[in-house]
């Protein structure tokens, strides 16, 4: 008894050779599994890049095992290697680049999704979606010409008369360092933030910003109460994708952060990152302990976006009491 | 008293907004203002149609370059936004639980790899095997770091649309997949196309990825198998230099670089937005 | 491994690339040598159409990986080879100076315009973190009349792997015996004190931008950044500032005493003239090239470089080869078979 394939529920739980045909038949489960097929492409590449990982830093994680971790001592000609420096500085800059960058990308995404008359908002975002554009090397050239004198002579100056007795702003202001490559950092990111979250915003039925107006709430109020929270995964969607680009980030860091493996307290202190040591000593790394240490170090960021991502979407999960219905994890 | 209280919050908060907006924008303004001071005056037809000349030698240009980073971001494209969008669709359409979670977890582990970490990655599985760089291995390289950006995306955007269209058109009888196809993904193509295009638009500017796998050229490389130029690892390349001339041809390619993303993105837009109208809640 | 392979070259089958009507030869290497090397590889070309070598500076270490891993046809460095690399390549490699380069010590001192001069044991002190600030009497005694700031001095160094900082800690580790036992020499090392820019240009901008800072760059970038830097004593008990001149007097010495392979570091070379801290800088050629036409366009670029080609090095602040190590080199390049 052939009957019209009634396949609404894309679980497709029926079970039996008839169903079977009828689904393939109707194309869904042919669709089901190709799509199914491209989303586990992207496990399949991560899978073999963290196995390429693993297998290159062989000899390095033999010879140093768990203290690679904790160490502090980066030494090409002893032969010494330890990651410790520069998981501070890459979690350091990357959370100041955040911090910088969270507030000021939802508030412009905001304006333009909320405010902004439509024309406007559209050409200006185009704009900014060109800040994505801009290469790393550039950004790390204009660092050092322009932000690196400014923070050197008036903003580090400032803010150590402010702040000075926090142990966040002490210390001799050169110019370069964590808050510079914070900095920077937050200008790359931006875009992600303002362009997916704009977007994000903009999708929100509009029978959402109507109720709460009819509710008489401010536009103030109806936005930021009933529009952005409904818009949450979608927002929180755009702040991973800006964590990952300023956790990898190599070429810009590089030029503004001092390239000095220490670690302290104060936001003025030069520093290293795991993406900037890469960049920097990749190239000319022979040896073969050497460089299985750089790959090492590579497997350690790898490791520090996995328990990052995870800890975000714990905190995500916890704060989320009835969410939007959709799967945010 | 109260009412004034939230109205001023009202005011005082949108109006931060739009400060925030302000400064996103002046941010590029100021960055394409410093591009174009110095190094708009080196912008010229030779810019765009001859080869690179040695240190010394006026004139010269990056015509192969320019050619390169077209050819890159296309097998880039082609690699990276069909497995992008497809597997949004299934994590957004027909996915459970289990594997969604993580299929959106590597992914975002995949975008927070360094660039550079993707190159070598690429290297040891392209270039290594046949002892060659190539434009391949180079667009291969890129297209793996669009692929995060566009899948999660994707993913975010087609959840966006309102379950009512969904079941609208199958209450017409419509299967999964014709859904799909002719309400949903049109629904959500302005993210998604946003998405696409601001993927291109970071892998458009990346340079350490392109060092192992596409190397460089000095010359016109002719097909797929064959190291080539590319606009950042030029301005890379000159930028790092010693010699003034060589830091301004750095600049003027950098703006190259940001107006064939411009013009692409405009392209792009128009084109697609001529054959489809978007559905506007 | 045979998987990947597959992938590889099904990759490359499917884009098949273009006709090989021209000669394509791939190099890669130093970062320093690379104004004159495009140089002659454009000029190279113009004479000789159909040979199209393409050289990517990824740096010296990066040089010898590729050419190790045979994905490029020969490479560039400027520090040679150890002998644990050469074994480690598998196959016989050559090297063949080029030009002659010099690292100086560069300083920007508000208030101090005239040219400082660097003993060895200040230079020594000063990376090690031991001399702090610029009024010390090391580096005062010898500079008298000049007046110094009591300011602390700000130390810059490289900190990318590069050729610039392996000629700089080899001159440093050959003057103190603790350098050498403390820190040593290498492409990358783990620096005492100070902060770290990224290639000479990086050095060369932080230098602009830090007062009382001192740091090292290739000659060719202080003079073109219009750093000050200053002189260097060398073993002969002369203070001598970098110059073209001062590195070939430092090359010529080290002609005679020329090992057969090329290997030699000059720095803190004999001679009254000899700038200390020079170098040569080589090109790293596989002994056995089986493409005889790869091969022939090789060895022919070889003695196009060592004849016609030296006479591009000054233009572009480079020092030439001295004559006798040219003529070694003519010998040497019958090696290549």
């Amino acid at each position: 008894m052939a009957t019209a394939p009634t396949t609404a529920n894309a679980a497709g739980l029926s079970w039996g050779p008839r169903a079977l045909i009828q689904k393939l038949r109707s194309g869904d489960e042919i669709a089901r599994i190709v799509t199914l097929i491209f989303a586990l492409v992207v496990v399949l590449l991560t899978a073999l890049l963290v196995y390429q990982l693993w297998i290159n830093s062989a000899q390095s994680r033999h010879r140093f095992g768990f203290s690679f971790f904790w160490s502090t001592t980066w030494d090409p000609v002893a032969n010494q290697f330890g990651a410790l420096t520069f998981v501070y500085g890459t979690l350091v800059t990357s959370a100041l680049g955040l911090l910088i960058a969270v507030p000021l990308g939802l508030g412009a995404a905001i304006f333009l999704a909320e405010l902004a008359p439509r024309r406007l908002s559209d050409n200006l975002t185009f704009l900014i979606d060109l800040l994505a554009a801009v290469p790393s090397v550039i950004y790390g050239l204009l660092g050092v010409f322009i932000l690196v004198p400014l923070m050197r002579t008036e903003i580090q100056p400032t803010l150590k008369r402010a702040f000075g007795f926090t142990p966040f702003f002490r210390g001799p202001a050169y110019g370069i360092g964590f808050l510079t490559a914070g900095f920077v950092l937050a200008v790359m990111i931006v875009p992600f933030i303002i362009s997916v979250s704009r977007e994000v915003l903009l999708a929100v039925p509009n029978d959402q910003r109507e109720a709460a107006l009819a509710l008489g709430a401010t536009r103030w109020e109806a936005t930021w109460k009933a529009v952005v929270p409904y818009a949450r995964t979608g927002i929180m969607g755009s702040i991973f994708l800006a964590l990952a680009r300023a956790l990898g980030e190599t070429m810009a860091v590089t030029m503004v952060i001092g390239n000095n493996p220490t670690i302290s307290s104060s936001l003025f202190s030069p520093g290293y990152s795991i993406a900037a040591v890469l960049a920097n000593e990749f190239s000319e790394a022979t040896g073969n302990l050497y460089l299985s240490a750089l790959i090492e170090l590579g497997l350690v960021l790898f490791l520090l976006t996995f328990i990052l991502n995870g800890l975000a979407r714990l905190l995500i999960i916890l704060t989320t009491g009835r969410g939007t219905g959709v799967s945010i994890a | 008293m109260r009412l004034l209280w939230r109205k001023t919050v009202n005011i005082v908060m949108l109006s931060l907004t739009g400060l925030c907006a302000l400064i996103a924008v002046s941010v590029l303004f100021f960055i394409l203002g410093y591009l174009v001071y110095h190094g708009g005056s080196d912008v010229n037809w030779d810019f765009f149609t001859k080869l690179p000349k040695p240190v010394g030698e006026a004139g010269g240009g990056m015509a192969n370059a320019i050619v390169g980073s077209g050819k890159l971001l296309l097998l880039a494209a082609i690699f990276g936004i069909p497995v992008g969008i497809l597997g949004g669709v299934y994590l957004s359409e027909f996915g459970g639980q289990a594997v969604p979670f993580v299929v959106r977890y590597t992914a975002d582990l995949l975008n927070g790899v360094p660039s550079i970490v993707i190159g070598i990655f690429a290297y040891a599985v392209v270039v290594m095997p046949v002892h060659h760089f190539s434009t391949v291995a180079g667009g291969f390289a890129l297209g793996v770091m669009m692929i995060p950006i566009v899948l999660r995306s994707t993913e975010e955007f087609l959840h966006s649309v309102p379950p009512s269209m969904r079941e609208g058109a199958m209450a017409l009888g419509a299967s999964k997949w014709r859904t799909i196809t002719s309400v949903v993904l049109p629904a959500a193509s302005r993210g998604i196309l946003t998405a696409a295009l601001l993927a291109l638009a970071r892998v458009a500017g990346e340079t350490a990825p392109l060092l192992f796998t596409a190397f460089g050229n000095r010359f016109w490389s002719p097909g797929w198998s064959q190291p080539i130029a590319s606009l950042p690892v030029m301005i890379f390349t000159y930028a790092v230099g010693p010699y003034e001339d060589w830091h301004q041809q750095a600049w003027a390619a950098g703006l190259v670089l940001l107006g064939l993303v411009l013009v692409t993105n405009v392209v792009v837009r128009t084109v697609l937005s001529r054959r489809s109208s978007p559905q506007r809640p | 491994m045979s998987m990947r392979k597959l992938i590889g070259f099904a990759l490359l089958l499917m884009l098949v690339g273009a006709p090989a009507w021209s000669q394509n030869i791939n190099a890669a290497g130093a970062t320093f040598p690379y104004p004159i090397y495009s140089k002659w590889f454009d000029e190279y070309h113009k004479a000789h159409p159909n040979v199209q070598i393409n050289y990517q500076s990824i740096g010296s270490g990066g040089g010898i990986r590729q050419l190790m891993d045979k994905t490029v046809d020969f490479g560039a460095s400027d520090g040679p080879m150890t002998d644990e690399q050469l074994k480690q390549a598998g196959f016989k490699i050559l090297h063949f100076p080029t030009v002659l380069g010099a690292a100086v010590p560069s300083y920007n001192i508000p208030g101090v315009t005239v040219e400082l001069r660097f003993t060895p044991e200040a230079l020594a002190g000063i990376y090690l973190g031991k001399i702090t600030k610029w009024n010390d009497p090391a580096i005062a005694g010898a500079n008298p009349g000049i007046k110094l700031p009591a300011e602390d001095i700000v130390v810059i160094h490289r900190s990318d792997g590069s050729g610039t900082t392996y000629i700089w800690t080899d001159y440093l580790s050959k003057i103190s015996s603790e350098w050498a036992s403390k820190v040593g020499r290498n492409t990358s090392v783990n620096w005492p004190v100070g902060l770290g820019g990224k290639g000479n240009e990086g050095v060369a901008g932080l230098l602009k931008q830090t007062p009382d800072s001192i740091g090292y760059v290739e000659l060719i970038y202080a003079i073109q950044n219009t750093l000050s830097y200053g002189s260097v004593k060398n073993s002969a008990d002369e203070f001598v500032k970098a110059s073209l001149a001062g590195v070939s007097a430092a090359a010529a010495g080290a002609a005679n005493a020329m090992p057969a392979d090329f290997r030699v570091s000059i720095t803190d070379a004999p001679g009254k003239a000899a700038y200390p801290i020079s170098s040569f800088t080589w090109l790293l050629i596989p002994a056995q090239i089986q493409d005889a036409a790869k091969r022939n366009a090789i060895k022919d670029f070889l003695h196009w470089m060592l004849t016609t080609g030296q006479q591009y090095c000054e233009g572009l602040a480079y020092a030439k080869l001295p004559k006798e190590v040219v003529a070694k080199e003519e010998k040497a390049i019958a090696m290549i078979q």
